[in-house]
């Protein structure tokens, strides 16, 4: 059963807070979200987007972090 | 070790009283330093690792990292103590590793005005090793920590997978940690508006501008107000005096004192040891290091830098590059050297190739800019223009033929924002007086000894014979005088030295502009070769090597053409 409160990280919306519910990547990838504690069930909100599909800004453990849009594209979130 | 940012290279410098460059963004320490400290009656060896993550390396930044640990017996986990969820899983991991841990809850001043409350008995006893709060700025904490490093345990901890791992930080953190109500601080607000596309730009441009006019104005007024006085008033008349007993001429006089100009020393064109050898580094390269590396100094500290890279990060993209590359190359606006090495923050091989040799080609090292802007700058600032202008276009141009030929793909950018912190006086200075006596100690024998090469080989015409030999290049296609070629191959040696040479040629303007810029791209000085080829491997060196010439004599003849 999809979810209609699931997104990516890209398409969340600026201030928008949610759960990380998977991350849809090799293991590069999830081993490099995982050194920055982004990893299933984390609580992130999202706090800026640059235009032209640059990088995601959250926040994640009181913690700024920058992802690269592609990156953030294979973030899936479940949004409060 | 440590999480990158949380203050190692501080606590490094606290411990052993070596000075290392410490600064507000991740991945400041690319290699590691050693240093010893007294504990009791014994010395020990102190090693400041790269920050990591985690124990599974993904630059090679970290991978130093990973290196290091074998090699010690206790391990000082720093910790940043407002961030406790994600830095204990390093903490756990190496726990897991049964290696002699203490941790350093660092940067422990922090978690008042943010309204987080630690009680760090509890954590010490889940964790089963000293836990110690310190401020490796200010030096809080220190001494406990230095009593507490023989204590270091390694409590019996199960391996375990990265979800229980996490789960069991989570864990410690909920019986440990208590967050209270938080003070908004007027930065904090300034934090997010610098990575929104609109005002981030604003920003951006600000703070650059603002940047480079600083830089202009503290160099302009040192080289005006200090040097250039002493060494009209005082240092000249010596000189003079000096020639008169050396009888004003003759092999030994032309190195010491160098040619004459009307019977009066020229600093710039006389070229002797004494002469343009002390004014080339002191009164006209050294004013801008100073000025570059306190502005420097003070924007690696507020944590501006990781901002800017969000925001470069889409046209990063376009030269294979990421945003996080803008570090190494504003580090190479200083000094070529340190900027490639600070490549290794940069996570593939394809990356640190493209912007090992954008740096090494289209970025100007202070040295060489400080000339740009004395020479060239006295013909009219529309030339100094022309320079950067096109130092800028060969960047982005160079950067997006690489993207395209260069095989591979480039990672996506990835890096923590640290909070915005008001530069620590002490941090700035250090790194200032660092920067300034590594250019000291390391370029001025180089320059002299330079001067005094050139002097030697000019009157025995050696340089004739080469001038002759490469005229068709030099002056068919750059349309500079024969004579220029001394100064390109002296810029093997050192840049600043090299545009100086340009200095006594009577160059016009355009004919200096295009000087200024193959000198700029063409091979780099004898320094960052030697560690572009420790960086690239051989091969890829001489692949840098090949499209430097290319590109200089391309970029070079078509300036000619224009100018």
């Amino acid at each position: 059963m999809s979810d209609i409160r699931q997104t990516t990280l890209a398409r969340m919306r600026e201030g928008q807070s949610g759960t990380v519910v998977q991350i849809q990547g090799g293991r590069g990838l999830v081993n490099r979200l995982n050194g920055l504690g982004i990893v299933p069930g984390k609580r992130i909100t999202k706090i800026s987007s640059m235009v032209m599909r640059g990088p995601v800004t959250i926040e994640v453990d009181r913690a700024k972090v920058a992802i690269g849009f592609g990156m953030a594209s294979r973030v899936i979130v479940k949004t409060d | 070790m440590g999480n990158p940012n949380v203050g190692k290279s501080a606590l490094f410098s606290r411990l052993t009283g070596v000075r290392v460059v410490v600064s507000n963004y991740p991945g400041t320490t690319v290699s590691y330093a050693r240093g010893s400290m007294k504990l009791g009656d014994e010395i020990a060896d102190v090693i400041d690792a790269p920050g990591t993550y985690t124990l599974e390396p993904t630059s090679e930044a970290e991978e130093i990292a990973q290196k290091l640990l074998d090699s010690g017996d206790v391990v000082v986990n720093v910790v940043n103590a407002t961030n406790l969820e994600r830095n204990l899983y390093l903490t756990l991991q190496l726990l897991e590793r049964g290696i002699p841990v203490v941790v350093a809850l660092n940067i422990w001043d922090d978690t008042k005005h943010l309204g987080i409350d630690i009680d760090r008995d509890k954590l010490g006893a889940l964790l089963g090793v000293p836990v110690i709060p310190t401020v490796a700025v200010t030096g809080e904490g220190i001494k406990e920590l230095v009593e507490n490093i023989p204590r270091a345990t390694s409590p019996h901890t199960p391996a375990r997978s990265r979800g229980e791992r996490w789960a069991a930080v989570g864990g410690i953190v909920e019986k440990v940690q208590h967050i209270g109500h938080r003070h908004h601080r007027w930065f904090e607000r300034l934090a997010d508006a610098s990575v929104r596309p609109l005002t981030g730009g604003i920003m951006a441009l600000v703070v650059l501008a603002g940047s480079f006019m600083l830089v202009r104005f503290i160099g302009e007024s040192l080289i005006n107000y200090v040097f250039n006085p002493l060494f009209n008033n005082l240092w000249s008349p010596v000189v003079l005096n000096l020639s008169n007993l050396m009888g004003g001429g003759g092999f030994f006089h032309d190195i010491v004192v160098g040619k004459l100009i009307g019977g009066e020393v020229d600093f710039v064109q006389s070229f002797g040891l004494l002469t343009s050898g002390l004014y080339v580094p002191f009164a006209m390269v050294l004013p801008y290091i100073v000025s570059f590396y306190l502005v420097l100094g003070i924007l690696e500290d507020t944590g501006y830098l990781p901002r800017l890279a969000v925001l470069m990060d889409t046209i990063m993209h376009r030269l294979g590059l990421h945003g996080y590359a803008i570090i190494p190359t504003l580090l190479g606006l200083g000094c070529n050297v340190p900027a490639v090495l600070s490549t290794r923050i940069l996570e593939s091989k394809r990356e640190r190739f493209i912007a090992a040799t954008l740096i090494s080609i289209a970025v100007p090292c202070a040295a060489l800019q400080a000339m740009i802007l004395g020479l060239v700058g006295a013909q009219g600032w529309q030339y100094v223009a022309m320079v950067y202008g096109t130092l800028f276009l060969v960047w982005i141009i160079l950067g997006v033929i690489l993207n395209y030929t260069v095989r591979g793909f480039s990672p996506e950018l990835l890096i923590e924002i640290p909070p915005y912190r008001l530069p620590p006086w002490r941090t700035v200075l250090q790194k200032l007086w660092m920067r300034t006596y590594g250019f000291l100690v390391e370029a001025i024998p180089i320059i002299l000894g330079a001067v005094v090469a050139i002097n030697i080989l000019y009157y025995f015409g050696v340089f004739n014979a080469i001038a002759n030999f490469t005229a068709p290049v030099v002056t068919g296609l750059l349309g500079l005088p024969k004579e220029a070629v001394t100064a390109l191959a002296i810029g093997f040696l050192r840049k600043d030295v090299a545009l100086g040479l340009l200095a006594p040629l009577g160059l016009s303007a355009g004919q200096l502009v295009v000087g200024s810029v193959v000198l700029a791209m063409s091979f780099p000085c004898i320094a960052t070769f030697v560690v572009l080829l420790r960086e690239l491997g051989i091969l890829n060196m001489l692949k840098a090597a090949g499209i430097m010439i290319v590109a200089a004599l391309i970029v070079g003849g078509i300036l000619n053409l224009i100018l």
